[in-house]
């Protein structure tokens, strides 16, 4: 456990280190958010609700939805393709402790970081600047934080799973940004699921994305109410606990597959 | 001359290297279309709960977004240098690149290039000639060069920016996240300007001109003849933020100091 503390600690100050470009970070991310609202305040133009959010909330659920993204998104999965490509992987490898969950707690230091240095900052002045509504119940910010552990535990698990998938295909920026790319349409980043049709609804409600980021500001924008927060986290943490499946055997194999390309 | 002579040799190297990778550049160029298809899901999406938005139908967004991914294949397929700092300036490559005999700049885009990335520019004249064949759009004689020159201001645009945004690497090498946000910027081109708030309209138009690669030119084609100043201003715009970007490239490189290796 100490161990685990301690990577979490070096990537924190790590990322410390290169504080200042966060603040231009935080400016561009209002920017984003705000572009958004501007979108959105066209497509609901005089109308009170759409899918039962009012434009209040849709704003939100935007802002939320980013600074959320701040502290789930981690690279691990392109760390772990150069690691690969580099060959420096044999060397992590033979260190006294398991691979994986060094990058998990390194993912976890950075997401840490980010979420005091920039989500915290930067949801401050995008209260300032734009409409947002932000709950006074304590239940409704306890859900959200337990919400977006689950979300950093999926996310963190899929980008194991796209970066081990370099020892198979030794070159895979092109999964890494397909991946990227299907995440940010099924996890609820750029709308919320609830406006895709009943069919796409469907068959999103059977994959881990919606975990990711549609679940926590649904929460925080109180889109969901009663049983259905529960639902909503049992749902997360079943998926937390079943990717464990595919990440470890594929870790398993991917160890019997190694070739070292140089390094 | 011998520039395009050197454009070609890098193109075959680089065709070599791809083919290395089969796999990896069939996902890619999948992955590619995936990207667009997600703009694509997010209009259709939304006009399921609206038919206009600020006076533009579901037909006339596709196009627009049809328009944006000409210009925006051509310049992720020469300009990808939003890593530059990382990859040239903190390991040194830099170094490199300046003992050799051809400008600095061409070097980085002939090293950086991905071609795949070009089908792109398939993809958009598809959904461009599908909307526009739903909106009854039609095509006179000098609209394919019109077209071209609209296509190429585009881009400019794109390219001048980021090349100025990597100039900063020649001042400070430490890491920046503005590249990658610049990117999601940039997609607020593609919708209506007018959608915006005034600040907005205005940072997008001069500042960071990204609406001039999609919604200023594709307007040209819809008729919107409200817009026809800023569509013709396209080029001219392009070229000004691309010259500026070379002027900032080539004081930049005057500055550059060796990180050492």
């Amino acid at each position: 456990m100490g161990k685990y503390l301690e990577m979490i600690r070096i990537r924190f100050l790590m990322m410390l280190a290169y504080r200042t470009n966060y603040y231009s970070g935080i400016l561009i991310y209002s920017i984003n958010i705000g572009a958004y609202y501007f979108l959105w305040s066209a497509i609901y133009g005089g109308k009170e609700s759409i899918q039962d959010l009012s434009i209040t909330q849709m704003t939100t659920y935007i802002a939320v939805a980013w600074m959320a993204r701040a502290f789930y998104f981690n690279n691990i999965d392109r760390e772990i393709a150069m690691e690969i490509k580099e060959g420096k992987v044999a060397i992590e490898m033979v260190r006294p402790y398991p691979y994986l969950n060094m990058k998990m707690m390194q993912g976890l230091g950075e997401g840490i970081f980010r979420l005091l240095f920039f989500s915290v900052p930067g949801m401050v002045i995008v209260a300032l600047v734009f409409p947002v509504e932000l709950s006074a119940n304590a239940g409704t910010w306890i859900y959200f934080f337990i919400s977006i552990i689950f979300s950093f535990i999926i996310n963190t698990q899929i980008n194991l799973l796209a970066g081990i998938a370099t020892f198979f295909l030794f070159n895979n920026d092109g999964l890494i940004r397909a991946k990227r790319v299907v995440i940010d349409l099924f996890s609820g980043l750029i709308l919320p699921l609830s406006f895709y049709p009943v069919w796409a609804q469907n068959i999103m409600g059977y994959l881990p994305f919606q975990g990711i980021s549609y679940i926590p500001s649904m929460i925080f924008t109180e889109g969901f109410k009663g049983s259905q927060v529960f639902e909503a986290l049992i749902n997360q943490a079943l998926w937390s606990v079943i990717l464990i499946i595919p990440v470890y055997v594929l870790w398993i194999l991917a160890k019997r597959q190694l070739v070292v390309q140089g390094g | 001359m011998k520039y395009l002579s050197v454009f070609f040799q890098y193109a075959g190297q680089y065709l070599k290297t791809r083919l290395t990778y089969r796999a990896d550049m069939v996902v890619e160029i999948f992955s590619d279309f995936l990207f667009q298809a997600v703009n694509l899901v997010f209009i259709l999406v939304v006009f399921g709960h609206t038919t206009l938005l600020a006076g533009w139908s579901k037909d006339e967004m596709i196009f627009i977004y049809g328009f944006f991914l000409v210009p925006f294949a051509i310049f992720s397929s020469f300009f990808n240098i939003w890593d530059f700092t990382d990859r040239y300036i903190v390991k040194g490559e830099m170094d490199r690149i300046l003992t050799r005999p051809v400008h600095s700049l061409f070097q980085i885009v002939l090293e950086r290039m991905e071609l795949e990335s070009l089908f792109g520019a398939v993809t958009g004249l598809i959904v461009m000639f599908y909307a526009g064949s739903k909106l009854g759009l039609e095509i006179s004689w000098f609209d394919p060069f019109i077209f071209m020159l609209l296509v190429i201001g585009g881009a400019l645009v794109y390219a001048g920016i980021f090349i100025s945004l990597a100039t900063i690497g020649f001042w400070s090498d430490s890491r920046t996240d503005i590249m990658p946000m610049m990117y999601n910027i940039g997609n607020y081109g593609r919708y209506p300007v007018d959608i915006y708030n005034k600040i907005i309209k205005y940072v997008l138009t001069w500042i960071l001109p990204f609406a001039f690669v999609g919604v200023y030119p594709a307007s040209y084609f819809l008729k919107r003849e409200e817009w026809y100043t800023y569509a013709f201003l396209t080029p001219v715009v392009g070229l000004i933020f691309f010259l500026i970007a070379i002027t900032l490239w080539n004081v930049g490189v005057t500055k550059y100091r060796g990180a050492g290796n």
